[in-house]
This record gives C-alpha cells, structure tokens and sequence, in this order.
C-alpha cells in the first residue's frame, strides 16, 4: 500500500514525498496530441471524450477481448500512491495518484506462458487532438515494459489525481504511472494493451533511438545527449529554483535495482 | 499604402523603438516572480527570451529586402532592431546561466558537450562584434569592411534558427517556420541586382 511505498523515500527526506500543487501537476504537462507547449494539454485536453472507454487486451493472454473501463475498475483495489515523476527533460514533480496495481489487471486478464512485454497504446482521435495533425511523433504513441517491470507492485495504472477523476490533460481516464522510469513511459489515455514475446517499439525511442532508450530509468549518470541528467528542478519553486541531485531510479533503487541485476545500464539506457 | 507607411516611419523616433524594446524582459521577469508565467517560470522566461530575440532577428533582416522588393523603408531602425536582438539574447543567455544552469561547473561542460549549446553560444560570440560596431563611428572608421563584417548576421540567424530546431523534442513545426523563414531572408540576399543600364 501507499505508506510502504512511501516510507523508504520519506526516510531519505521529509520534502521528497510533499505533492505538487493540483495546478502545477495540471498546467505543466507534456501530451504531445494535444500540442507541444506546457500549457497547450490543459487547454485543448477538455476535447477529449472519456467516457464511455474501453480497453482492448490482446496478445499472449488467456482472456482477450475489449474491456470496458468501469468493469476494470470495479475488479480492481483501488488506492492512492504518491510518486515522484522525473521527466527527461530534467524537472520533476510530486503527484499524488489514485489507482490500482498493472499486476491485477493482467492477472485478471491471464498472462500466458511466453508472454515477456507488455506494449501500450494511446488513443488516436483526430478530431478531439489537435496535435496530431503534425507528425511531432508516429502517431498513436505507443509504449513498453519488460513483463517483469509491468508485474512490479511500484507500476500502477492511474485513474485519479488527488482524489478526484484524473483530469483528461494528465491521461484520462487512464495512464500508466512508472514511477522509477522518465515519464514518457507513463504512457496516458490507454486504449490498448498487448501481451507479446518480443520488445516492442516505444515512440520516443522510434523518434530518437540515440536518445531515448526501451529502458529510459532515471538513471543521473547517463546524460540525455543534449543535456544533464545529474540534476531536475522541482516544479513549484519560483524564479530562483535551484536544482537538486537526480537520484537513480528516481529514489527506487531499493524496490527496483535488482530487476536489472548484470545489466548495463549504459548500454541498455 | 507603401508611401502612407514610409511617411509614418519618419515620423516615429528610433528612439521610442529602444524605449518599446527594452521593456519586454522586464515585463517577462515581472510576470515570472509573480505567476504570470505558469508553474515553471525559469524555463518559459528563458524560451520567451529566445524567442524575441529570434523574432528581432528577422525583423532586422527582412528590413533591406522590404525596401528592395516592396519598397517599404524601415531602414532607420535596421540598427535599433538589430541591437535589441542582442539584448534578447543577452538576457536569454543570463537566464540560462544564472537561473537556468546555476552550477558553473555544468556551464562549460554542456557548451563543449551539447551541440545545441554550443551553436547557440557561437551565436552570441558572433554577435559581439556586430553590436560594438553597430554606431556611426565604427562605420566610418571601417569603411567597406564594416559592410563585410556586418555579412556575418546571415550566420548568426542561421545558427540561431539551427540552436532552436536542436533543442526541441520530436519533429516540431514551430522552430522549422523560424528556420524557413530566416533561410528566405538570406537566401533573398542573393537575387542578383539589376545592373545599371549602359549610358
């Protein structure tokens, strides 16, 4: 639950853990459909029609078929986790999010044997995204977990925001939330998941395979080519911010390290 | 509507142009400490910065050929614009520097590292020259080679253009139309002028 989660970072600093402010987390957001500024999410996401939602599961499970998301979310424990979010581009948050583990969804969807990736899809809807009329991605954004990270009791599928509904500019009505990983991986507004026995393509990595890997863990000692990653600013400190130490896998390198025992984080960035 | 618009040019003092102009990074840093610039001022400060100083930047460009092909005169402020790019960016690279970056030691390692960096600093290093020189004096004193170092403003917008395109994520139209459009004004330097008629 929440305080278990929370406590290793609360132990490394009291002000770790203090959640953004519910107009910093949904006026600063980066949902490319919906425009490429900070501000464009929170202005044009209203467009978006959440409901009804249906998810599509398929691949590599035992019970595939499109589900919709109120029956999804009456199977599921519903509780609130607050998590750091470090994007890769070198600031970081506090958000206070409300939903329910990856593992019960895809135990309740059977994972079969062979299945070793779980791939994500973001809705595609022209009419209600202004910014896909511009190929700033391939479009739909697409994303991925090894099935290990996907199964991690850290990786929860959001679908609230401080106790409310999540706001449509924060991915609703649900969004991926990967706490130890830069935030591109939280993939938002997902309308399909897929079981599979190989890696899927991710879109950042397709747009910039240089930089942005399949991985993309917070990690302060790999540097994006183009900037820093040994520090972050903290959202909400004003003009004279000043930047802090990155910490790798973003403060949860106790939970999560050894899933990458003998890896090269370097190489496998 | 072109005589109309050359009558009300003479009329304005470049004077009050210095006056407008100075006060936009003042405006910026005032919004900035008091929330007008969203959740996280240091960057949209920064951005905002950049991008007046690219704007001035093509404005002070495409002022000899709105003379030359329009016939709009607007040369009077050709120096005023110019000098007002460099205080954009001046402010641009200050917000980077002592804001942005803070740590001196990251300073120096992302102008070598970081392409990006490094052509926007280029950039301002190129500049420098234009903006001491930009005053009666100096272009007396150096003659034709004041015409010649002046050439380098090409470079400097390209660069400039370049630096903007690199450091946004993903293929984005905004810094393309910046870069397009400078990449015009330049290449519209090179349309070969009518030679004089043979008397």
């Amino acid at each position: 639950g929440l305080a278990a989660m929370a406590a290793p970072l609360a132990a490394a600093s009291d002000d770790m853990l203090t959640p953004n402010s519910w107009d910093e987390i949904t006026t600063y957001n980066n949902y490319y459909e919906f425009g490429v500024k900070k501000g464009d999410p929170a202005k044009h996401a209203h467009r978006l029609t959440t409901a009804p939602w249906t998810v599509t599961v398929d691949g590599l499970v035992d019970r595939p078929g499109e589900y919709e998301l109120t029956d999804i979310m009456s199977a599921m424990t519903i509780e609130d986790r607050i998590y750091r979010l470090r994007c890769v581009e070198a600031w970081s948050m506090v958000v206070p999010w409300r939903g329910f583990e990856l593992a019960d969804l895809l135990a309740m969807v059977g994972v079969k044997d062979g299945a070793r990736y779980v791939a994500f899809e973001t809705a595609l809807r022209p009419d209600e995204m202004p910014g896909v009329r511009f190929p700033v991605l391939d479009w739909p954004y697409v994303e991925g977990l090894r099935l290990d990270e996907a199964l991690h009791p850290l990786t929860i599928l959001a679908t609230g925001l401080y106790g409310k509904p999540l706001p449509n500019q924060n991915g609703a009505p649900l969004r991926l939330v990967v706490p130890w990983k830069y935030g591109f991986k939280s993939i938002k507004s997902v309308v399909r998941i897929t079981l599979t026995d190989t890696k899927p393509p991710t879109s950042w990595n397709k747009a910039g395979p240089r930089e942005y890997g399949f991985y993309s863990n917070v990690n302060p000692n790999v540097d994006h080519p183009r900037w820093s990653q040994a520090t972050e600013r903290r959202i909400g400190g004003g003009l004279f911010a000043g930047r802090e130490p990155t910490l790798m896998f973003n403060g949860y390198a106790a939970e999560v390290a050894s899933l990458y025992d003998g890896m090269d984080l370097t190489e496998n960035f | 509507m072109t005589a109309t618009l050359n009558r009300l040019a003479r009329r304005l003092p470049v004077s009050a142009l210095y006056i407008i102009g100075a006060l936009p990074p003042f405006i910026l840093l005032y919004m900035g400490a008091t929330g007008g610039l969203g959740v996280e001022p240091i960057e949209a400060l920064e951005h905002e910065l950049g991008g007046l100083g690219l704007k001035a930047l093509i404005v002070t460009l495409a002022i000899t050929p709105l003379r030359r092909f329009v016939g709009l005169n607007m040369i009077r402020f050709r120096r005023a614009f110019g000098l007002l790019t460099f205080y954009y960016i001046c402010c641009h690279l200050l917000v980077w520097l002592f804001l942005d970056v803070q740590i001196a030691g990251q300073i120096w390692a992302d102008i070598l590292k970081r392409p990006y960096i490094t052509i926007g600093m280029a950039a301002w290093a190129l500049m420098v020259p234009l903006a001491v020189t930009s005053n009666n004096h100096s272009i007396r004193f150096l003659g034709p080679r004041w015409r010649q170092l002046h050439r380098l403003t090409y470079g400097v917008a390209i660069l400039g253009a370049i630096h903007f395109v690199m450091l946004r994520k993903g293929f984005q139209l905004e810094p393309l139309i910046y870069l397009t459009v400078i990449l015009a004004l330049v290449a519209l330097r090179m349309v070969p002028k009518r030679k004089p008629l043979a008397v």
